[in-house]
């Protein structure tokens, strides 16, 4: 087996929500059309505790988690930022889907969010940006070494 | 053990060595490698060869929508009860065009995400009709290297694939479903010949007594599998989970092989699909004489096809 053959799995996604709110059809469309751009996405029920999070990103094995956002979640991205790096998932680059005032915006991206996704954008952008960030964090991911 | 192990992996331990030490992080590592076969997946192969064959695999397959996931669910429920550790393959279909997969697997097996002791891997079977790639086989070894008591593959499927899944597992539990279509179907799709158990779940809806009846008739009229049992089941109350356990139990009981003829039987299974997908290539786009005089002779009625087959792979 080459290593071009090994690089070239699909993308793995995580399609998640975390805090109160439990209005998924937001994610279930972003998770359909990430298959449907020949991602493998691994789909969870709304309502993630951040461990949670944490521990599907690890069993799963994903490049991307994203996470979709209606009302006041997304402040727990740090929290979750932090928890994934404590995990020693410090490779897995991490999307934010939906609402996000600019201020919070920021504090967000200092938490080390990739991206945030506001409503509106095209699915295009959002394939286009959650394929590069798979590819950065298989790189990173590639260069631990296995023993 | 932290929640995920991280500390744990400390330098100069080998990958191996932290799956063995139980480290989340390495088992998920192991996984990948082996699933993709990377260019370390040999050298890892034969590190974790000394380990293998202690885990019980258990296959859970059955038609789409008939409670696979969630009975998958309670199952685990009742094994971590009785203190048994679980490694869940949970394989869903890529999409034959886009190649992409939505693993929703998971959505039902919720209950169990912050346990140490249940290890869940969703995987795409890209593209493999059997619903099961080879890659899951390979897998099914890296979570007996990592200790797990039990191994749990789940696959979808209808006919052929059905057969797949229960060349691998040891124990095969076949679920159906009220309302799932014609029951004489699964009958003709082989999969009486292949269940240890058969399920009917979602036996809380109508109609579900005269699947279990459909089915039990079967089983009965069936010259080779007259014994196979046939259980109801509420996947989503936990109800005849009990009875389901006791039924693998006794399965499990009256078998004989060693744990290395298990291992082997399913190299061999592999070798058989690998071999079966080479051929098929060759078979249809090689050009040569001898498969043109092969293909003559069935289309002027002289051999059967397989006679021809038999007469083509004799020559090589
Ligand atoms: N009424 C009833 N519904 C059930 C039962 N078991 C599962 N379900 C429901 O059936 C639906 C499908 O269940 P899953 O567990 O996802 O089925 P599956 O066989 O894993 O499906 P796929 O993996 O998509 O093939 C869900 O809505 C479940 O809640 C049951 O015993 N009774
Ligand atoms: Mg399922």
């Amino acid at each position: 087996m080459t290593l071009a053959q090994h690089d070239s799995f699909p993308p793995r996604v995580l399609v998640t929500k975390i805090g109160f709110d439990g209005h998924d059809r937001g994610s279930r469309i972003v998770a359909s059309f990430l298959r449907d751009a020949g991602m493998e996405v691994i789909y969870t029920p709304p309502w993630q505790e951040i461990s949670q999070v944490v521990r599907l990103a690890l069993e799963e094995d994903v490049d991307v988690v994203g996470v979709s956002s209606l009302s006041t979640d997304h402040l727990l991205m740090p929290k979750l930022m932090k928890a994934l790096d404590e995990a020693g998932l410090g490779h897995v680059k991490v999307v934010v889907g939906g609402i996000v005032p600019d201020e919070d915006e920021a504090l967000l991206m200092d938490a080390g969010v990739s991206k945030v996704f506001h409503p509106g954008v095209g699915r295009e952008e959002i394939v286009g940006g959650v394929a590069e960030y798979a590819a950065q964090a298989r790189q990173l991911r590639s260069e631990e070494l296995v023993t | 053990m932290t929640a995920t192990g991280a500390e744990a992996a400390s330098a100069g331990s080998s990958l191996v060595e932290r799956v063995r030490a139980g480290e989340l992080a390495a088992i998920a590592r192991l996984l990948t490698e082996l699933e993709r076969l990377s260019p370390a997946a040999p050298k890892l192969i034969a590190e974790i060869a000394p380990f293998l064959g202690r885990a019980q695999v258990v296959g859970f397959t059955g038609p789409p929508g008939a409670g696979k996931s969630t009975l998958v669910n309670a199952y685990i429920g009742a094994l971590r009860a009785a203190g048994k550790t679980v490694g869940v393959i949970a394989v869903d279909p890529s999409s034959p065009i886009s190649g992409g997969a939505l693993l929703g697997d998971r959505v039902r097996m919720n209950d169990h995400t912050d346990d140490d002791g249940v290890f869940i891997r969703s995987l795409a079977s890209r593209g493999h009709v059997g619903g099961l790639t080879p890659a899951a086989v390979r897998m099914i070894d890296a979570f007996d290297a990592a200790g797990k008591d039990v191994v749990i593959l789940e696959t979808v499927g209808a006919g052929q694939s059905e057969i797949d899944v229960a060349q691998v597992a040891d124990i095969r539990i076949v679920l159906n479903a009220p309302g799932l279509g014609d029951d004489i179907q699964a009958m003709k799709s082989g999969i009486l010949d292949i269940a240890d158990i058969l399920v009917v779940n979602k036996a809380d809806l109508a109609g579900a007594d005269k699947t279990f009846s459909q089915l039990a008739s079967a089983v009965a009229l069936s010259s080779v599998k007259a014994n196979t049992p046939v259980l109801k089941t509420v996947a989503t109350k936990g109800e005849g989970i009990a009875e389901l356990v006791a039924e693998v139990n006794a399965v499990a009981e009256g078998r004989s092989e060693t744990a290395e003829t298990r291992r082997r039987k399913r190299a061999r299974r592999l070798l058989a699909w690998a071999a079966a997908d080479l051929i098929e290539a060759q078979v249809r786009d090689r050009s040569d004489p001898r498969i043109d005089a092969l293909c003559d002779n069935i289309l002027n009625g002289r051999s059967s096809p397989e006679e021809a087959a038999k007469a083509l792979f004799e020559a090589t």
